[in-house]
Order: structure tokens, then sequence, then C-alpha cells
């Protein structure tokens, strides 16, 4: 298996490459824009046969992606901020029509102010979708995971599409060693094309027109239990990964010295690896702490969740995005997860890392400080810059 | 009777294989169009200006509108020049 040197961008070119995709279809935006630039170049230069789609936004890449999908091509986009939002309204269409399109999504924060810097705000946009949202830490995630993308997303019993979201320059434009699955392998993990979607060449026909009341809630609950099934599912999609080239990441949520941890933390993306190194020195201190590394976001895993918190006194989560009027994303869904279980420990968000600010060992530790104390609200922004001591939400 | 009563009835995926015109869209119509033919002139306005495609054009050259599918926007009224339609409330 050779190793390269690439940056997070050029994992997801070499995934998208190795996945002998037919049809690839972007918008250039900072930080994505290296991803789909390797990509013409591999198209250019003939080493993949596939046809790049120019096109005037991502909104219209989205409806490349979605049409040639449709009718049986295995597709890649990618895209980052202000450009996922465009696509917004497509992203539904995409999972309403069922197709498995995978796409890369850099994490960029969302203007204004305008920011070019990491943050979740983007795809956490999107969870309403019906994507599939997978969330990574390294370039040697970021490439595997692309890679279980396109075999969970055309799987026949889920038929959705999917996105792999990686932190804007932390891993897109920072260079990692990286392990390169060889063409054999891939092509015994991943099927040769995607099964059959909705449409066939020659063939008049119309997909996702005009349906009236009478059955539009059947078609909606058939995108919830195909997202269902996409839980069920990847536990053997990673199993399959582990035998042909040898790597596991550990299904939805990924578990670090959580055994007898009184405090977990939660976290998703780049700020992981830091926050392990922070347990590790708190470990090295006598402190019973852990760490939980939300990968997968849709399908939410509730059930590990619920498996982690019959283990743990206290749970924080940290989010790099706020729910203006709520709290962070993930933390709502922990919230939301225990709720229905027997276990309900105590729980804390943390919002850190907004627009690039760097969530650093200190950050992290303090968010452990405020865990153990386990006094003041329920969210708690880590690292504002204010004069006056910090209004608390919630 | 509908062939799809239940969620299992229906494909997977929300496609079609018959053309949209099996669905009739014109129930919540108010006024409906009617053509006075003593009027017209056969311009065609009418089913130019039609956004829903819903006048045709018989043999001699006449409007006819596709009860079907006019939703009584009334817009082919408004611009018909020799005022030849005229919008009657639906019973």
């Amino acid at each position: 298996m050779p190793r390269a040197v690439l940056s997070g961008n050029s994992a997801q070119s070499y995934a998208a490459k190795l996945a002998r995709v037919q049809v690839i279809s972007a918008y250039p935006i900072t930080p994505q824009t290296t991803v789909v630039e390797k990509l013409a170049d591999f198209v250019a230069s003939g080493e993949l046969p596939a046809q790049f789609v120019k096109v005037e936004s991502e909104h219209s890449a989205m409806q490349v992606c979605i049409s040639a999908a449709s009718l049986g091509a295995r597709v890649y986009t990618a895209t980052s901020s202000q450009g996922l939002l465009l696509m917004h309204e497509l992203l539904h269409w995409a999972s309403g029509a069922r197709v498995p399109v995978v796409m890369g999504v850099v994490n960029r924060a969302i203007a204004p102010p305008l920011s070019i810097w990491t943050d979740h705000a983007d795809s956490i946009a999107q969870r309403d979708t019906g994507w599939i949202q997978f969330y990574v830490e390294s370039n040697q995630e970021a490439l595997d995971t692309t890679l279980l993308a396109f075999r969970l997303a055309e799987h026949p019993d889920v038929r959705l599409p999917a996105m792999v979201a990686g932190d804007g320059f932390y891993l897109s434009h920072t260079v990692e060693p990286v392990d390169l699955p060889t063409q054999e392998d891939v092509d015994a993990f991943l099927p040769s094309k995607p099964p059959p979607t909705g449409l066939r060449l020659g063939v008049a026909s119309r997909m996702g027109s005009y349906t009236g009341p009478e059955l539009y809630m059947e078609f909606r609950h058939k995108v919830a239990r195909a997202m269902d099934r996409a839980s069920a599912v990847l536990p053997e999609v990673e199993d399959d990964y582990e035998r042909i080239v040898g790597r596991h990441h550990g299904g939805p949520l990924p578990l670090y010295r959580v055994d007898d941890a009184d405090a977990v933390l939660v976290t998703m993306g780049t700020a992981t690896t830091t926050a392990r190194a922070v347990v590790d020195t708190l470990r090295d201190r006598g402190r019973k702490v852990g760490l939980a590394k939300l990968r997968v976001f849709r399908p939410f895993p509730v059930r590990a969740m619920r498996a982690l918190a019959a283990d743990v006194d206290r749970i924080g989560v940290l989010d790099r995005s706020f729910t203006f009027g709520a709290m962070g994303a993930a933390h709502a869904e922990v919230a939301a997860s225990l709720y229905g279980g027997r276990e309900r420990p105590l729980l804390r968000g943390f919002v850190a890392g907004l627009g690039g600010r760097d969530i650093t060992p200190a950050t992290i530790e303090s968010m452990f400080g405020s865990l153990s104390k386990g006094e003041g609200s329920e969210t708690e922004w880590v690292g504002l810059k204010r004069r006056e001591e910090v209004v608390r939400i919630g | 009777m509908n062939a799809y009563e239940t969620e299992e009835d229906l494909p997977e995926v929300p496609v079609a294989s018959v053309p949209s015109d099996v669905i009739k869209t014109a129930g919540w119509r108010t006024f409906r169009p009617v053509i006075h033919l003593e009027a017209c002139t056969k311009c065609n306005v009418c089913w130019k200006f039609c956004p829903d495609v819903a006048i045709r054009i018989d043999e001699q050259g006449w409007p006819v509108i596709l009860l079907d599918y006019c939703k009584g926007c009334g817009i082919c009224a408004e611009e018909c020049k020799p005022l030849a339609i005229e919008m009657v409330k639906e019973g």
C-alpha cells in the first residue's frame, strides 16, 4: 500500500479517484477549491475517465450530480460554507430523489462577518436535509471515510446522499502521511457501479413530481426508514473496509479512555485530536476523564450515546457552531438522545473554536474543569473575549 | 381506484413512468373561463398567455379551455383584446 504525503483536500480527491467516480461537478470556494482542482487534473490527464461538468454555481453543481446519479452514475462534488448554503434546496432534492451523491464538505464559517476559517455551522445547517453526515479528524480518515460514504450511500437498503465534513485548513491545507489503498482493494470494496436508482436512459419518466397529501407522507417515511437502516448497515460497511483495506475508524461514536471515567467530552472533527492529548495529560494527573468522538452526526448514534451515558456521570459536548435561540446542535442532539434513555448524566455544552479560533489544550482542559465542577449554566462559550463576566446562556 | 394505497405500494424512489397529465390539477378553481366564440378573432393570445398550457387550439383555429387543468387564474380573460372570455363563478 503506497504511502503519500497529502493535504486533507488531496486525500478527498484521491478517494474520489479510487472510487472511480464517473461525473464530477463543482464550483470553487475557499477552502474546498483544491479538492476539485486536483480531480480536474486527474480528468485532464486521463488518469480518471470521468466527466467534469463546469457550472455557474453550487446550486447547479448539485443539480448535475442529482441528474447524473439518477441515471446510475457514481458522482462526486465538494464545497464549503456559502457554497453549501446555496446548495441547500438541492440537498433536499438529492435525498428525496434517493440518489447516492457523495460530497466533501470542507467546513468553513458563515458570513457575516466574512470568514474563511473552520466552523461547523455550514454543515450543521444541513442536518435536516436527509443527508448522512460524517465528521473526520485526520486526512487518513477523510480518505477512508469518503470511500465508506460511497459504499454506505449506494447500499440498496440506504440509497441516500452522504457528506464527509472535515475542518477547513486544519485538514484541508495541512499535509499528513496518508496510506492510499490500492485500486484493487477499492474495487473489491466498492461495487463496480451504483445500483440503479430512479431513471433509465431512453425511458421517459419523471422524478419527484407532484404528489398530493394522500401519499406525500409515505415518501417522507421511506426516507426516514432509509436513514435508520444506514445506522444498521454502517458496521457491515466498516468491517468490510477493515477486512479489505485494513483500517477501521471505530463506528459512529468511537470512545477513548472512558473506562471508569467520571467525565467524558464529546467532540467532532479535528478538536478530537487535541482533546485526546488532553485526556492523556489529565489521566497522567489521575483525573478520570475520557473522550467520545461523534463521527456520524446523521443518522445520530442514539444507542451508542445511551450506552455511554450508562457508564459515566458527566458528559460535556463541544460544539464548533451554535444554534441561536437554543444551544449547540450536538449538545441538543445528545440531550435529546439521552432523554429517552434510562441514564441521564449531568450534561454541559461548550461552544468553542468558532470562525477558526484555535481550540487549544488549555481550551479543552477548561471544559473538563467546568464539567468536574458541574456548576454554572448549561452552555458555556469557552475562550470568549469580554471585559465583563461572561453572560451564561441556558 | 388509486393503485397506491399505502407506503408499501409505492416505489422506493418517487419516479413515475406515466406523463404528468394524468394528474388533474384543476381542483381548486373558483372561476371558470367561458369563451364567447362570436367575439373571438382566433388571435391565439389566450393560448399564448395561459401559464398552465390549459388552452388548446382546435382544427378550425378556435381556442378550447382544458378544464381538467385550468386553475381559473383569469389571465386569458385579462389578455383577450376583444373581451371574448368571461370568468364565471363555479357552482
